[in-house]
C-alpha cells in the first residue's frame, strides 16, 4: 500500500464536482481511496482522517488544488496519475464547453445579464458573506445556499437588506420558489395563491409539494435559512418575507414554517399575523403559532392552508386526517404480522433534518420506551454513537457527523443504504422509517440506486416511507411511488403519514 | 426598492457555485447566469476589509485615473539625444527596464545590454572590461520608468543614444524611447557582439538624422489614431507591429525622401524599417507610457500605471501610491522556441513592454490579434478568451482602442489591482523571451501571466494608506 500525491495550481473546481472525480478516481483498479480537495484547512483534516494527507501537501495554500491517491499496488502510479490528468483535462473541457467565456464574477455576469435580480451563491461560507455584500451593494437579491457563514456576517447582511427592501434568504437555506422557478433543492410546483415562508428546507418542500398534489399552487416560496428565527437575527428576513407575501396581489393565504422561533420572534411574528387580513397558517413544529388553526404536522398545515385558499372549513381537514388515521391503523395491524422474534423499534433514517424532528414529536407520545437521535428534539435522548442505532432511533444523515467531505444524503444514497441494510439485518429492527426527497439539486438516480436495497430490506423488516415530491419533478413522484411498492415498501403521502404508520406498528407489537 | 419588485417581474439569476443549480434552471427555462467563480486570491482579512470599506474613495479616485487614461493624446513630436532630453539622464547612468536593481543581481540578457552599451558608449573596450565597470559602483543604474522612459527587454538606454520624443497633447508630459534594433541579435536581448554594436553606430548616425528630419517635415503624428487603425487590422501593438509598422511607414516614407539628401541613406532608412515588423513597438511603447504617466499620484486610485519586469523581479506601480514599487520574482514564460532553444534556456520574463498591457493593448487586446495566440498552440477563440477575461479585471473600456470581433467594444483598459484581487485573475501579457546567458539573444515568444507577490505586496500597500 502507498499513498501517492500531486498538487495542482491555478485550477479550481466546486466541491460536489471534486466529490464526483474523488469517486470515480477511487473506483478505479489499484486504487484503494482517493481525495481530489482544494488545500484548505479543513480538507486537510479530511485528508489526514483518509490516511492521505502526505508531506508534499504541508505549505499548500487555499487555492491549491490536492490530489492524494492511496494504492494497492506501487507499481500502477504512472497509469493512475495519467488516470487523473485525463478526469481533470475531461472536466476543464465540460467547465469551459465549446470555448464560450464564461463570467469569472458578479460585476461580469451582470454585463451579461444586466438585469439579473437575484444571485444565487453556493460556494464556500467564508467566501459567501462577501459575494452577497456586492450583490446586495448592487441592489440583487441573495439567496444563500451556502453554509458556515457566521452569524454575524449574517445579520449585517440581513440588516442590509432589509434597508433596501432586499431578500437574502439563507445562509443554509436550502430552497425556495420565486415566480414558479425552483431554487436549489426545490421541487416543480403549480402556480397558485398560496405563500410560504420557511425557516426549514425540507419543511418547505414537504408544504409546497403536499400543496400542489392537492390540487392547490404556490405563489411563492420564500426560505431563510433556519438560523433566522434564532434570537440574534431575530427574524428580520422571516418578518419581511411575511410582510412582502401579505402585501403581495396574488397571495390569498400564508404558510408559515419552522422549528420553534425565539420568543420575541414568535411574539413579533403573532403580532403580524393577528393584524392581518388574509388567513395564516404557523406551523412552529413543537410550538403553537398564533391563531386557531393549530395544524399537529407540516401535512396538516399544507391541507389546511389548500383549504383556507379554496374557502373550505378546517373541520374538514381535521375529519379527512381522522378518517385516514382509521385506514392506517387497519394497515398497521396488518404490516404487524411481519415482526417476528425481537423485532419491536422504528429505525428513522432521514435526509430532511425537519422530517427527522417531525418524526421525533410525533412519536414521542405514540411509542413506548427510550428515543435516541443525533438531533434530538422534545423527550428524545441524544444518540451517543449516531452510526450505531439504540432502541427507538431517529437519524438526521444531513447532520455535519456524516457529510463532512461528502454530499448531502438527498444527492449522494451511499450512507444511507448501506444503513438500510445494516437495521434490516438488526433483530430489533422492526420499521425502517424513510423520507424520499426529489426535485432538483436531489439525486437524479435514485430509482436506480434504491430498488435493490429496499427489496432485500423489506424482505426483513417493514419499510414505510414517504416521497416528497411532485409528478412535475424531474424524478416524476409516480414512477418513484410504483418503484418502492414494487420493492416491498409501503408508501405514504406525507412524512406525518409514514411516521404515525411506523408508530401504529410498533405501538401494537408485544414484545 | 421592495422585496414585492421581484414578484412582479422576470426571475433572473447569476449563478455562483455549483453548476447543478444552473443546469436546473436551464431546464425550467428561466434566464440564468452561470459564474466561473475562483476563490480571491489569499490576502490579509485585515487588509481586504480596509479596502472594501473604502471602497468608494478608490472608486472614485479610479474614475479620475481612467478619465485622464482615456483621454490620453500620445503624439510623436520629434527626436533627440538620452543626454539632452531624458530627464535626469547623465553620462554615467544607464537606464534599464523594470524595477530598480543592482549589478549583482542582474540576469543574463540585461548584464549583457549593459556591457554592450557601455562597448557602445567607448567606455570599455571588451566585454570583460564593461562588465567590471558596471560592476565597480562608477556607473549609476536606474529604472526607464523613473526618468519618463520605455525600454523593450532589457530597456538600456546609455547618454549618446538617440530617443524618440513623444508628447501627450492633452496633459503636456513626455515620454521616451530607444529606436527598435530589429530580431535576432540585437542589444535588448543582451547580445554585445560588435555586430550589434556596429548597428547602434549606423542607426545613431544614419537613421536618427534621416528619421528626426522626416518627423520635422511630417509633424506631429497621432499615435493614437495609428494604434487604432493597427488593432482593426490585426496587431495589438506588443507582440505584432506589423501593421502598425506600415501605416508608420507610409507616413514618413514621402517625408524622408524629401528630406533626406543622400539617397542611399533614406533607402537603408526605409528598408530597415521595412524589414523590421517590431519597428513600430518602439512607439506603441512609450505612447503607453505617456498616457499611463499623466494619470500618476491620483489617491486612493487601484490603477496600475506601471507593469515591468527587469528579468529578476517583476514590479508594479499604482496611480495611488506614488514612485512606491511593489515586486516579487519575474516568471518564465510559456512560449514558442526558436529552434534549438528550450525553456531550460529562457530568461525569467523581461522588459517595460507590460506597458502596453498596462494602457488595454497588447495581451488585453489579443481579440484583434488572433494570430498571436498561434505561438502557443493557442487558436483564435483563446485571443477572444482572454480578452474577455481581462474586462473583469479593467476599470474600463477604450474610448478609440476597439476589438472589430467584439463589435468594436472597447480595449479593455485600466488594470484595478481590487479587481485582480477579488477575482483572482492575474494579467495576461504577450512577451518576447531571451536567453539566460548573455551575448544570445531572443529564443522565442509567447504569453504569461504577470507574477503574483506584486500584487499582494500593492494590495497591502494600498490598504496602508487607508490606515
Amino acid at each position: 500500500m502507498s499513498v501517492i500525491g500531486r498538487i495542482r495550481q491555478g485550477i479550481y473546481f466546486d466541491s460536489v464536482t471534486l466529490m464526483n472525480m474523488g469517486r470515480e478516481l477511487s473506483g478505479m483498479e489499484g486504487v484503494v481511496d482517493a481525495a481530489i480537495v482544494m488545500g484548505t484547512h479543513e480538507n486537510k483534516a479530511i485528508l489526514q482522517a483518509a490516511g492521505l494527507l502526505i508531506d508534499l501537501f504541508a505549505d499548500t495554500s487555499d487555492s491549491d488544488l490536492l490530489i492524494g491517491v492511496k494504492l494497492d499496488d506501487p507499481s500502477k502510479e504512472e497509469q493512475i496519475l495519467e488516470a487523473v490528468d485525463v478526469l481533470l483535462s475531461k472536466r476543464k473541457e465540460v467547465s469551459e464547453g465549446d470555448n464560450t467565456f464564461l463570467p469569472q464574477s458578479l460585476d461580469g455576469a451582470l454585463t451579461v445579464l444586466p438585469d439579473a435580480n437575484l444571485v444565487l451563491i453556493s460556494i464556500a461560507g467564508r467566501y459567501a458573506a462577501f459575494e452577497a455584500q456586492k450583490a446586495l451593494d448592487q441592489g440583487r437579491h441573495v439567496m444563500m445556499f451556502s453554509d458556515n457563514v457566521s452569524i454575524e456576517d449574517e445579520v449585517a447582511l440581513k440588516i442590509v437588506a432589509r434597508e433596501k427592501g432586499l431578500l437574502v434568504m439563507g445562509p443554509d437555506c436550502g430552497t425556495a420558489i420565486i415566480n414558479g422557478v425552483p431554487l436549489a433543492f426545490a421541487n416543480v410546483v403549480r402556480r397558485g395563491k398560496i405563500g410560504i415562508v420557511a425557516a426549514s428546507g425540507t419543511g418547505l418542500q414537504e408544504v409546497s409539494c403536499l400543496i400542489h398534489n392537492a390540487g392547490a399552487g404556490i405563489s411563492q416560496a420564500i426560505g431563510t435559512g433556519g438560523r433566522d428565527v434564532k434570537k440574534q437575527v431575530g427574524g428580520i428576513m422571516f418578518i419581511e418575507g411575511l410582510k412582502a407575501l401579505l402585501d403581495d396581489a396574488e397571495t390569498e393565504t400564508v404558510l408559515l414554517v419552522s422549528k420553534p422561533p425565539d420568543a420575541d420572534v414568535l411574539a413579533a411574528v403573532n403580532a403580524i399575523v393577528a393584524s392581518s387580513s388574509k388567513p395564516v397558517v404557523s406551523m412552529f413544529l413543537g410550538a403553537s403559532g398564533a391563531g386557531d388553526n393549530n395544524p399537529q404536522s407540516l401535512e396538516e398545515a399544507a391541507l389546511m392552508s389548500v383549504a383556507l385558499a379554496q374557502k373550505k372549513s378546517l373541520d374538514d381537514v381535521r375529519s379527512e386526517l381522522k378518517q385516514r388515521d382509521e385506514v392506517l391503523l387497519a394497515q398497521a395491524e396488518e404490516l404487524r404480522n411481519k415482526c417476528t422474534g425481537k423485532q419491536q423499534y422504528i429505525r428513522g433514517l432521514f435526509s430532511g433534518g425537519t422530517f427527522c424532528t417531525e418524526a421525533q414529536l410525533i412519536l414521542e407520545d405514540m411509542v413506548k420506551g427510550d428515543m435516541y437521535a443525533n438531533a434530538p428534539a422534545g423527550r428524545v435522548q441524544s444518540l451517543e454513537d449516531a452510526m450505531h442505532s439504540v432502541a427507538h432511533t431517529f437519524v438526521d444523515l444531513g447532520e455535519d457527523e456524516f457529510t463532512v467531505g461528502r454530499p448531502h444524503p438527498m444527492i449522494d444514497y451511499t450512507l444511507r443504504n448501506k444503513r438500510i441494510a445494516d437495521e434490516a439485518d438488526d433483530a430489533e429492527t422492526a420499521v425502517i422509517l424513510l423520507d424520499i426527497v426529489l426535485g432538483y439539486g436531489s439525486n437524479m438516480n435514485l430509482v436506480e440506486e434504491l430498488k435493490d436495497v429496499i427489496t432485500d430490506a423489506a424482505r426483513k423488516v417493514v419499510v414505510v416511507c414517504s416521497v416528497t415530491g411532485t409528478d412535475m419533478d424531474p424524478q416524476n413522484r409516480g414512477a418513484v411511488i410504483s418503484m418502492l411498492r414494487k420493492s416491498g415498501a409501503v408508501v405514504l403521502p406525507s412524512n406525518a403519514a409514514a411516521c404515525l404508520l411506523a408508530g401504529y406498528v410498533v405501538s401494537g407489537l408485544s414484545v | 426598492m421592495s422585496i414585492q419588485d421581484i414578484f412582479q417581474s422576470e426571475l433572473q439569476v447569476v449563478n455562483i457555485g455549483l453548476t447543478s443549480f444552473k443546469e436546473a434552471l436551464d431546464d425550467v427555462g428561466a434566464k440564468a447566469v452561470q459564474v466561473e467563480w475562483k476563490p480571491p486570491i489569499e490576502v490579509s482579512l485585515e487588509a481586504r476589509q480596509t479596502i472594501y470599506a473604502n471602497r468608494k474613495r478608490i472608486e472614485a479616485a479610479n474614475e479620475k485615473v481612467m478619465d485622464i487614461i482615456l483621454k490620453g493624446m500620445p503624439q510623436l513630436v520629434g527626436m533627440g539625444t538620452a543626454r539632452d532630453v531624458i530627464p535626469g539622464m547623465k553620462d554615467n547612468l544607464i537606464l534599464h527596464a523594470g524595477p530598480p536593481i543592482t549589478w549583482d543581481r542582474m540576469c543574463g540578457p540585461m548584464r549583457g545590454a549593459i556591457m554592450g552599451a557601455l562597448i557602445y558608449e567607448g567606455r570599455a573596450d571588451t566585454s570583460e572590461a564593461a562588465a567590471e565597470l558596471a560592476a565597480s559602483g562608477d556607473i549609476e543604474f536606474a529604472p526607464c520608468h523613473e526618468h519618463a522612459t520605455v525600454g523593450p527587454m532589457a530597456g538600456i538606454v546609455s547618454a549618446s543614444m538617440p530617443v524618440f520624443i513623444l508628447e501627450n497633447t492633452a496633459f503636456g508630459n513626455e515620454a521616451y524611447c530607444t529606436m527598435n534594433e530589429g530580431l535576432g541579435k540585437v542589444l535588448r536581448y543582451g547580445a554585445y557582439s560588435e555586430e550589434v554594436i556596429k548597428r547602434l553606430k549606423w542607426m545613431e548616425e544614419v537613421m536618427y538624422p534621416v528619421l528626426q528630419g522626416a518627423i520635422a517635415a511630417v509633424g506631429p503624428i497621432d499615435l493614437k489614431n495609428l494604434i487604432a487603425q493597427a488593432l482593426h487590422m490585426g496587431d495589438e501593438v506588443h507582440n505584432r507591429n506589423r501593421a502598425a509598422t506600415s501605416l508608420l511607414y507610409r507616413q514618413l516614407a514621402p517625408a524622408i525622401i524629401r528630406s533626406c539628401d543622400d539617397k542611399d541613406n533614406a533607402a537603408d532608412v526605409l528598408d530597415f524599417i521595412q524589414g523590421n515588423d517590431h519597428f513600430f513597438l518602439n512607439l506603441s511603447m512609450p505612447a503607453c507610457k505617456a498616457t499611463l504617466d499623466a494619470a500618476r499620484d491620483i489617491k486612493d486610485s487601484s490603477v496600475l500605471v506601471v507593469m515591468s519586469r527587469n528579468g529578476t523581479d517583476f514590479g508594479i506601480q499604482l496611480a495611488g501610491t506614488g514612485n512606491q514599487w511593489f515586486t516579487g520574482p519575474s516568471d518564465v514564460p510559456d512560449a514558442l522556441f526558436f529552434p534549438g532553444y528550450t525553456k531550460e534556456d529562457a530568461n525569467p520574463d523581461i522588459g517595460d513592454s507590460s506597458i502596453t498591457e498596462t494602457n488595454g493593448l497588447g495581451g488585453f487586446a489579443i481579440a484583434a490579434s488572433p494570430a498571436i495566440v498561434q505561438f502557443v498552440g493557442g487558436n483564435a477563440a483563446d485571443a477572444i478568451r482572454y480578452t474577455k477575461e481581462m474586462y473583469e479585471i479593467s476599470a474600463a473600456e477604450n474610448t478609440v482602442y476597439q476589438i472589430p470581433y467584439l463589435n468594436f467594444r472597447g480595449t479593455p483598459t485600466g488594470i484595478d489591482l481590487v479587481n485582480v484581487i477579488e477575482k483572482n485573475i492575474l494579467p495576461f501579457i504577450d512577451t518576447g523571451v531571451a536567453h539566460r546567458e548573455p551575448g544570445i539573444g531572443q529564443v522565442g515568444a509567447g504569453v504569461l501571466r504577470a507574477s503574483l507577490q506584486p500584487f499582494i505586496h500593492a494590495f497591502e500597500g494600498l490598504a496602508d494608506c487607508f490606515r
